[in-house]
C-alpha cells in the first residue's frame, strides 16, 4: 500500500499551523508532540502507520469550523477521526496532515421520544447512544461489533452495519440529519427531524462519503422502541453449501430474523479455544435470532426449526433463558478476537448475492490453499456481507504482502459473482486500489466530481477511496 | 422521442442540443413545467429476480404493475408502498420504477420500512454529457464508493435519467389489521399515534384524517402487519395500552383503508394539493396556525403526523404558498406543491427552495451531472 509523498511545502510552514491552531483553539486542543502523536498514527487497520503533522481535538462545531477555516487558507490536508476503530485506514493520516478528532464532541443535544429521535454531537460512541436512552425503553438501531468504541461520526462516514441490519438497515437508513463543516469550514445543516430530503439527498449522499465531503459535528438519529424480546437458536451443520441453503429458505419462506451469523469450522474452533461457547465442531454454524414478545419468537423459532431439519442439522440448540442467549452469541461475539489468539490476521468486508455463498466459500478455500494462507469466516448471512480472515504473521517477512494479494483476489472474486467490494468497512486505503475492479473510468470520475463540488481543493482526507492514480490531478 | 436501449439514451443525451423532459410513464406531473421535447424512457424489464436473496433488478421503464405482478409470484412486494399518483393528480398512463425511484416515492409504510431510497441497492443512468454511469450493486450492504444510487433517489431526473435499479424486496405479510379511532382532533390523533409508533409492536401505518376527509368524523388509524398470531397479539397489545375502544379492520377492509391514505385519494378533486414533511408532533400546531392566518383546508396526516397532505380549498391566489412556507421556516421540513395547474407551477416553487450552502450543493452537484441543462431544467427549481 503506498501514500503519496507529503508536501514539502506544508511541512516548511508546521511552525506556522500550529501555532495559528493554538490560537484558534482553547489550551490542550492542538497536539504536535511526537510521543502523543503516536496514538493517531493509525486506525484498526494497524498494519499500516504514519503519524499526523499534529492532531486537533475540538469541543464544538464552531472549533471545527475554525480548524477547517485555517487549514482551507493554508492548504492542508486534514483526516477527519472518530473513534479510530476503521478498518480500510479510512482515518491513516499522512504526514503533512492535520488530523481532527472529534472525540470531545460527545454530548447528548436533545432526546424526543414523542417523535423518536435522538440529536448528538457526532464524537459520541455508539453504544452510548443506546445508553442514553434505553432508561426508556428505546435503541439506536445500527449496532457494529465495534459499538463500544466507534463514535457516530465514524458510522456515518463508513455508513457502518451492524449484526442487526437484516431487520433494521445500516447506518443510512437510520440517519435523520447532520450538522457538518465543509472544507472552507463554512456549517451547513442537512436534514433534521423530518423524513427526506426538500430537494437532493445530499444526507445520503454525505452517508458513506468517508470523510471526503465535509466533517460531521452533530447528528440526528432514529430511535426505535425496543423490542419486549429476542432469542436465537444456533444450529450446526455438515457443510457450508446446506447452511448456505438453509438460509435461503428461511428468508424465503417470509421470515426476517434480526440476525442470521454464519461461522466455519476454522472460526468456530478458533472462538471454542477462546471462550468455550460449546459450539458443536463442525463445517458451518448458524445463528439465527429472533424478535417479539414470547409468543411471537415461539412461533418465528418453530417455523425456523421446522426449516432447519429439512437440512439434516448435526445440532440444533435453541435458547431457553438470556444466559443460554448469551452463551450462543459469545462465541459469534468475540470471534475476531479469538482468531486474534491464532495469529494476525487481515478482515476482509465483501458483500455476495446470498445465491452465492457456497460457490464462494469454496473458491475461498481454494485460494487460500493457492496462497498458502488460511482463511476463516464468520459473516452477516442473511446479507451476504462477508468477513474473510486471514490469518498470517507480521514478522514473516513477504506474509503482509501475499495476505494483501489473497484479499485483493477474494474481493474481486465477490464482485465477479454480483456483489462489491466492501459492505460495511468502507474503502479507505485498503481497497483504493482495486475499485477498478467493480467501477470503470466513469463511474469513478463522476463519484470524484461530486468530491469536487463539496471540497474543491481536494483537502479532506484525499488520499482515500479513489486509486492514487485516478485522483492525482485533483489532490494538491 | 422514445428510448428502447441504455445505448441508444447516451446517444441521444450526448448529440442533444436543446432540453429534454423525461418521462416514464407520465403518471407524476410534478414539479415545475419543463419545456422541451419529451423523452420517454421505454427501456423495459425484469432482468433478474432471487426471492431468496430479497433482490430484483429491472431495467427504469419497466411497468411498476409488472414489477409487482413477478414478485406477488414469489409472496414478496416493495415494502415501500409506492404511492399511485394518479389517483391524486387524474393523469394516464402506467408507472414505471425508474419513476418510482426518481422521486423517491413512499407510502404510509415509509414510517416503519424505509422510503423508496432506503430500498434502492443500485443505479444504472445516464448523465447530462450522455455518459452512461453505473452506482451501487445488487447486494443488500454496500459502502463502495460514494451512494449515487441515493442521490439519484428523488432527484426527478434533473441529474440523470435512471436505465436500470436494483431493489431490495420483502415478504408479504400473512396478514394484516387496522385499529380506528374516530372523532379525535388532530393533536389527540397524532398524539395516540405518536404513543403506538413508540410501542415495540412495529406500527407500519399511523394516519390521522381530519373531519370531512373520509367521512364526517375524523379518523386515527394504526396498521400492524405479519404473521397471524403476531398480529392477533399485537392487537390486543395495542387496544389494551394506547388504542383502548379502537375498532379492528382486518385484511381487505384494512388495505382499502390504506389505499386511499396512500394515494390521498379523499383530495383527488381538489385542484391544489401541498405535502409537507415535518417533525410529527409539530403538525398540529402547524394545521392551526394555517387556518389562523386564514388558510381555510382539510389535512389528511401520514406517517403519524410527519406527512401533513393540505388541500387550501379555493381563494389563495399563491394556492396559500406564503402561509405554509412560513410554517417550514418556523417548524424545518419542506413543502412541496405536489399538485397545481402548471400557470401556478410556472409562478411558485413547487420544491422547498434552499438557501445557502445547501442550495449551492446542489447548484453545483447540477453542474456536474448535467453541465448543459438540459435535464428537466426548472423542474426542481
Ligand atoms: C473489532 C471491530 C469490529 C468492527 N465491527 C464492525 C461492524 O460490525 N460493522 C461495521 O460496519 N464496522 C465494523 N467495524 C469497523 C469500524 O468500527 C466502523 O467503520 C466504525 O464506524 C468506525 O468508527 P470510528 O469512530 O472508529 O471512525 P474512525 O475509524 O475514526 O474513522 C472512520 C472514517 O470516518 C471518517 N470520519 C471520522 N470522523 C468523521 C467526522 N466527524 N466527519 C466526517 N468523517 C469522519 C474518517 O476520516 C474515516 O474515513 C469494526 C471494527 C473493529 C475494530
Amino acid at each position: 500500500m503506498q501514500m503519496p509523498e507529503p508536501s514539502v511545502d506544508v511541512l516548511s510552514r508546521k511552525a506556522r499551523i500550529v501555532d495559528r491552531l493554538r490560537v484558534g483553539l482553547p489550551a490542550g486542543a492542538v497536539i504536535d508532540d511526537p510521543i502523543e502523536l503516536k496514538a493517531y498514527e493509525c486506525d484498526g487497520l494497524s498494519a499500516y502507520r504514519c503519524p499526523p503533522m499534529c492532531a486537533v481535538l475540538p469541543s464544538s462545531t464552531e472549533e471545527v469550523s475554525a480548524v477547517m477555516r485555517i487549514c482551507h487558507e493554508e492548504g492542508v490536508p486534514v483526516v477527519p477521526r472518530g473513534s479510530g476503530t476503521s478498518l480500510s485506514g479510512g482515518a491513516l493520516p499522512t504526514a503533512d496532515s492535520v488530523l481532527l478528532g472529534v472525540a470531545r464532541l460527545s454530548r447528548v443535544l436533545d432526546v424526543d421520544y414523542a417523535n423518536r429521535f435522538i440529536r448528538v454531537e457526532a464524537g459520541r460512541t455508539n453504544l452510548s447512544v443506546t445508553g442514553a436512552v434505553e432508561q426508556d425503553g428505546f435503541f439506536y438501531a445500527p449496532d457494529p461489533s465495534s459499538q463500544l468504541a466507534c463514535a457516530i461520526a465514524g458510522n456515518i462516514a463508513m455508513n457502518s452495519g451492524g449484526a442487526h441490519c437484516l431487520k433494521y438497515g445500516v447506518t443510512t437508513n437510520n440517519l435523520l440529519g447532520v450538522t457538518m463543516v465543509m472544507a472552507d469550514g463554512e456549517i451547513v445543516e442537512i436534514g433534521g427531524a423530518h423524513l427526506d430530503a426538500g430537494g437532493l439527498d445530499l444526507l445520503g449522499l454525505v452517508c458513506g462519503s468517508e470523510g471526503q465531503l465535509g466533517v460531521v459535528t452533530e447528528a440526528t438519529l432514529r430511535i426505535l422502541a425496543k423490542p419486549e424480546g429476542a432469542r436465537p437458536v444456533l444450529v450446526g451443520f455438515d457443510s457450508a453449501e446446506v447452511a448456505g441453503q438453509c438460509v435461503s429458505d428461511i428468508i424465503k419462506a417470509g421470515i426476517v430474523p434480526v440476525a442470521i451469523e454464519f461461522m466455519d469450522r476454522l472460526t468456530i474452533r478458533a472462538a471454542e479455544a477462546h471462550v468455550a461457547a460449546g459450539y458443536p465442531d463442525c463445517e458451518a454454524l448458524l445463528i439465527i435470532e429472533v424478535e417479539g414478545s414470547e409468543a411471537e419468537i415461539d412461533d418465528q423459532l418453530v417455523r425456523i426449526i421446522a426449516i432447519a431439519r429439512q437440512h439434516d442439522p448435526v445440532e440444533i440448540r435453541e435458547s431457553g433463558s438470556a444466559a443460554e442467549s448469551e452463551k450462543i452469541w459469545k462465541g459469534r461475539k468475540t470471534a475476531f478476537g479469538a482468531m486474534g489468539q491464532i495469529n494476525d490476521y487481515m478482515c476482509l468486508d465483501g458483500t455476495i448475492p446470498v445465491s452465492q455463498l457456497p460457490y464462494v466459500l469454496r473458491r475461498i478455500g481454494e485460494m487460500g490453499e493457492d496462497y498458502g494462507l488460511q482463511v476463516g469466516n464468520v459473516f452477516h448471512a442473511g446479507d451476504g456481507n462477508m468477513h474473510p480472515l486471514i490469518l498470517y504473521d507480521a514478522n514473516k517477512p513477504g506474509d503482509l504482502e501475499k495476505t494483501e494479494a489473497l484479499g485483493a483476489d477474494i474481493l474481486k472474486l465477490c464482485v465477479e459473482v454480483g456483489g462489491c467490494l466492501t459492505g460495511e468497512h468502507g474503502v479507505g486505503v485498503e481497497k483504493r486500489e482495486i475499485m477498478t475492479a467493480q467501477y470503470g473510468a466513469d463511474d469513478l470520475e463522476i463519484q470524484m466530481q461530486v468530491k469536487d463540488v463539496f471540497d474543491p481543493q481536494w483537502l479532506l482526507n484525499p488520499a482515500k477511496v479513489f486509486p492514487l492514480e485516478a485522483s492525482a490531478g485533483r489532490r494538491m | 422521442m422514445k428510448v428502447r436501449s441504455e445505448q441508444e439514451l447516451a446517444e441521444v443525451l450526448a448529440g442533444a442540443n436543446a432540453p429534454v423532459r423525461i418521462q416514464g410513464g407520465g403518471t407524476r406531473d410534478i414539479g415545475g413545467p419543463v419545456s422541451g421535447e419529451v423523452l420517454e424512457v421505454g427501456i423495459c424489464g425484469v432482468e433478474l429476480y432471487e426471492p431468496e436473496a430479497l433482490t430484483l433488478v429491472a431495467r427504469a421503464g419497466t411497468p411498476l404493475a409488472e414489477i409487482e405482478a413477478v414478485l406477488a409470484g414469489e409472496g414478496q412486494r416493495l415494502a415501500f408502498e409506492p404511492m399511485d399518483h394518479r389517483v391524486l393528480l387524474g393523469t394516464k398512463g402506467e408507472p414505471t420504477i425508474g419513476g418510482v425511484i426518481a422521486a423517491n416515492v413512499s407510502g404510509p409504510r415509509r414510517i416503519l420500512a424505509g422510503a423508496a431510497r432506503d430500498f434502492a441497492l443500485g443505479a444504472r443512468f445516464v448523465d447530462g454529457s450522455g455518459r452512461v454511469i453505473k452506482n451501487g450493486g445488487r447486494v443488500m450492504k454496500n459502502v463502495t464508493g460514494y451512494d449515487l444510487v441515493k442521490l439519484m433517489a428523488g432527484s426527478w431526473g434533473t441529474l440523470g435519467v435512471l436505465t436500470e435499479v436494483s431493489l431490495k424486496v420483502l415478504a408479504m405479510p400473512e396478514t394484516e389489521a387496522t385499529l380506528v379511532a374516530r372523532g379525535k382532533d388532530a393533536a389527540e390523533g397524532i398524539a395516540a399515534l405518536s404513543a403506538a409508533l413508540g410501542s415495540p409492536w412495529d406500527i407500519t401505518g399511523a394516519a390521522h384524517l381530519d373531519p370531512g376527509v373520509a367521512g364526517p368524523e375524523s379518523e386515527t388509524r394504526v396498521r400492524i402487519e405479519g404473521l397471524a398470531a403476531s398480529v392477533d397479539y399485537r392487537i390486543g397489545a395495542l387496544q389494551r395500552e394506547i388504542c383502548v375502544g379502537w375498532e379492528v379492520f382486518r385484511d381487505d377492509d384494512s388495505v382499502a383503508l390504506w389505499r386511499q391514505v396512500r394515494d390521498v385519494a379523499p383530495f383527488a378533486d381538489e385542484p391544489v394539493v401541498w405535502r409537507l414533511s415535518v417533525k410529527p408532533s409539530a403538525a398540529p400546531e402547524i394545521s392551526e396556525a394555517l387556518g389562523v392566518v386564514g388558510l381555510g383546508h382539510a389535512a389528511l396526516y401520514d406517517w403519524g403526523g410527519g406527512l401533513i397532505w393540505i388541500a387550501p380549498g379555493p381563494g389563495h391566489d399563491d394556492a396559500g404558498a406564503q402561509a405554509i412556507r412560513a410554517q417550514i421556516a418556523a417548524h424545518g421540513g419542506h413543502a412541496t406543491l405536489v399538485k397545481a395547474p402548471a400557470d401556478l407551477r410556472a409562478r411558485i416553487d413547487v420544491f422547498q427552495p434552499q438557501t445557502g450552502a445547501v442550495a449551492a450543493l446542489s447548484r453545483g452537484l447540477k453542474q456536474q451531472f448535467d453541465p448543459r441543462g438540459i435535464l428537466n431544467p426548472g423542474l426542481m427549481g
